[in-house]
């Protein structure tokens, strides 16, 4: 398959290249995504190639941006909508939401919402408290909306494509940090789609299992090597998508393992992986071995300074010392 | 939520501290055991109101029977009132309610499963459902995980301990294994006293050992002087401190030295294993003023610098005579070091303690008559030491090397402070 090296961002933007040449209804809307060619560099040269009527700058206005997707949408379009980064999409939070999430359920299935807000997300690089975020299980916490978050350039590119071709609506979210980590990817493949909700054993290990995603998945392989020398196997699974969530996998892999730790760039009330625990303890209650260990950020506003900020977010020593304590 | 007290090892209460109604702290002291070789004290596991003592003066009972019940103030004591002498009863009535069956039978059990301090058996859920699948008394079974904890791969290889004929346990009878005595005399020329349980246990313990332990005794002569002239040294400049270096403790450094040098004597035999132990313990056996006696444990004695170790004998020493000693510090020996050395005793042998495989016995430095280098007779202090060794996994040539070593370092005792 690996028949290019690109980084996530390219992966991003070959995907939604492909995407707006397959199906005409597809167009992107944001700030900064036509002139400026994008914050982050997705969606470089779209306005030379598709035009202004399908490539739209919008002011600093998240609430009309995402209300005129949900609108467009519902019209027979199919929006793929970016918010700078998503601590901004909060301002939009009702249009995604308590619109974008039940309409079709509220007008009984008359309308689909087939739209995707791209936000990039993650914490780091003393962008200070209120630009570091990952509140993915905030939208996760909604049924309605499925909630994706990729950890490599192949699955930013599968599941981006994915999420444009499905009839329900899909906050992406993209990790600042791994923009520029390049990463093998498929030739261009109009049927390299990965499915929506489903999970990825990234390392098979039989003694404890980690689960992550996005820039955790990182720190979880690392912690994975180091851990391999003191003769502990870990199985570290990439779950890709946070709403719907692959319990499948994860209770299988639980199963095998028996132990489980959950490394969550997010905060640690109310989170993703408070929600995983609890799942695992009612499914799997006979297969614990130990307590189910969690690694997540400090449970703090980010700190600006860069040795704090680095003390309040997981590594992969944070996780290597969670496995040791429960093995 | 009432909750139990639950005994920790073997004992006969001997005196209630708290009655019922009393609120307690955790860690107060609420009775005293007496246990195989020490005055045990139980501490209330948590703070609350004694709702029920469940034993009475004089009982004795097993390890794990629960003794009281803890509760809030008025509430009532679960299981009933009034006591539950036996040990199964008790764990029947008194097992919490989401507890299930292999944890139900822990309480009547001895094993080496830890334990939280409200005696519930620390166990995964995975191992107690394997555990129950398997029939295993999670009582019994060691943890590996964190804290203790018993997870899968300690009931998957659990295998029931061998019971070696030289482990001494107790039986319950309280007679001696397989001897009968015929009638009690009776009448005025005699008194009759009950065994003591410390009795009881010495008497056991020792005749399993000497019946089923092949002993084999080896006996050297030691030059004490130059040993006995640097405790002088020693002493002396150790005056301000208070600390006083005996002849025990400068032995007990001497064999715990030569047993890191033979590991093979720091292994405990227990049927078809051997358990080889990294750290040496010396037991130091210490006559009680009640016709007992105690094996004090000195641990790392190998490790441990010679005036930490005078210090910390003392203390145990005297504690061991109050009858204050704690179980913790008499459990764990690698080895056993006996010395008549204070009584005047020639020379004399040791039984092993199983499953220890060694035993040290040291008699007094004595003067007598050598025959000097010259050729001429002169006065020297010589000190006999006899070596008891278990045969089944030791002989004679590695006895007799061990003693060699010991010698060497009796002789030449700079090498204890180097």
């Amino acid at each position: 398959m690996a028949s290019r090296n690109l980084p996530m961002r390219e992966a991003l933007r070959h995907a939604l290249l492909e995407e707006m040449h397959r199906d005409e209804s597809v167009f992107v809307m944001g700030e900064e995504v036509a002139y400026w060619q994008g914050t982050h560099r997705v969606t470089r040269g779209f306005l030379e190639e598709f035009g202004e009527k399908r490539v739209l700058d919008t002011p600093i206005s998240e609430m009309a941006i995402g209300g005129v997707a949900v609108g467009a949408a519902m019209a027979g379009l199919r929006p793929v909508a970016e918010f700078m980064t998503i601590n901004f999409a909060f301002l939009a939070l009702d249009a995604l939401v308590n619109h974008a999430a039940k309409i079709h359920y509220m007008f009984n299935g008359m309308f689909k919402v087939p739209l995707v807000f791209r936000a990039a997300t993650g914490w780091g690089d003393q962008a200070t408290a209120t630009h570091s975020h990952m509140p993915e299980p905030i939208f996760a916490h909604f049924p309605g909306m499925y909630v994706g978050t990729p950890s490599n350039s192949a699955d930013a590119y599968g599941m981006l494509k994915a999420s444009i071709r499905d009839d329900n609506p899909v906050l992406f979210t993209e990790s600042i940090g791994l923009y520029s980590k390049p990463g093998p990817m498929p030739d261009e493949d109009e049927d390299f789609i990965l499915p929506i909700g489903k999970g990825n054993i990234v390392r098979e290990g039989t003694d404890v299992s980690i689960f992550t995603y996005a820039r955790g998945v990182e720190w979880a392989t690392k912690a994975a090597r180091e851990l391999e020398q003191d003769g502990v196997s870990v199985e570290v699974v990439d779950l890709r998508w946070l709403r719907p969530l692959d319990t499948e996998l994860i209770f299988e892999s639980f199963k095998k393992t028996n132990r489980a730790v959950i490394v969550e760039e997010s905060l640690p009330m109310y989170s993703f992986g408070s929600e995983l625990a609890a799942q695992i303890q009612e499914n799997c209650f006979d297969y614990m071995d130990a307590p189910i260990k969690r690694v997540s950020a400090h449970d703090v506003p980010l700190p600006y300074s860069k040795y704090l900020e680095a003390m309040a977010l997981p590594d992969s020593d944070k996780v290597v010392a969670a496995v040791k304590e429960i093995i | 939520m009432a909750q139990d007290v639950t005994l920790t090892m073997d004992g006969m209460l001997l005196n209630w501290l708290k009655d019922v109604g009393d609120s307690v702290k955790k860690g107060e002291v609420i009775a005293e055991f007496e246990a195989d070789k020490a005055t045990v004290e139980v501490e209330a596991p948590a703070d609350g109101t004694i709702l029920s003592l469940k034993l009475e003066v004089g009982e004795e009972v097993d390890e794990g029977t629960v003794i009281a019940q803890l509760g809030d103030a008025g509430e009532a004591p679960a299981g009933g009132e009034a006591k539950a002498p036996a040990a199964e009863e008790a764990a029947e009535e008194e097992a919490p309610e989401e507890d299930d069956e292999a944890e139900e039978e822990a309480p009547a059990s001895n094993g080496a499963a830890a334990t939280t301090p409200d005696g519930r058996i620390k166990a995964s859920p995975l191992a107690k459902r394997v555990a129950a699948e398997k029939g295993i008394n999670l009582a019994q079974v060691a943890g590996s995980g964190p804290g203790g904890r018993i997870v899968k791969a300690d009931v998957e290889n659990y295998k029931p301990a061998p019971k070696p004929a030289a482990a001494p346990k107790q039986p319950s009878g309280g007679t001696t294994i397989g001897q009968s005595y015929g009638k009690l005399p009776e009448g005025d020329d005699v008194e009759i006293i009950d065994v003591s349980r410390m009795r009881r246990l010495i008497a056991d313990g020792t005749v399993t050992s000497f019946q089923t332990t092949p002993h084999f005794y080896l006996t050297i002569e030691l030059d004490v002087e130059p040993l006995l002239g640097l405790r002088k040294e020693i002493n002396a400049m150790l005056e301000d401190e208070g600390v006083k270096v005996s002849v025990n403790d400068m032995v007990v450094k001497a064999a715990a030295l030569t047993q890191r040098a033979f590991p093979n004597l720091n292994t405990h035999y227990y049927g078809d294993k051997l358990v080889r132990h990294k750290r040496v313990n010396i037991a130091i056996a210490v006559a009680l003023p009640n016709n007992g006696l105690v094996n004090v444990v000195s641990p790392d004695a190998d490790t441990t610098p010679l005036s930490e170790m005078a210090k910390y004998h003392k203390q145990m020493f005297t504690d061991a005579r109050d009858g204050n000693i704690k179980q913790e510090y008499i459990k764990g020996g690698t080895f056993l070091v006996s010395n008549l050395g204070p009584y005047d005793v020639e020379s004399f042998s040791s039984i092993i303690d199983p499953p220890e495989s060694g035993a040290l016995a040291v008699a007094s430095a004595r003067k007598v008559p050598v025959v000097k280098e010259d050729g001429t007779l002169g006065v020297g202090t010589r000190m006999k030491a006899t070596l008891s060794i278990d045969h089944r996994v030791s002989d004679g040539a590695e006895g007799a090397q061990w003693l060699q070593y010991f010698r060497n370092l009796i002789e030449n005792p700079m090498r204890l402070l180097v």
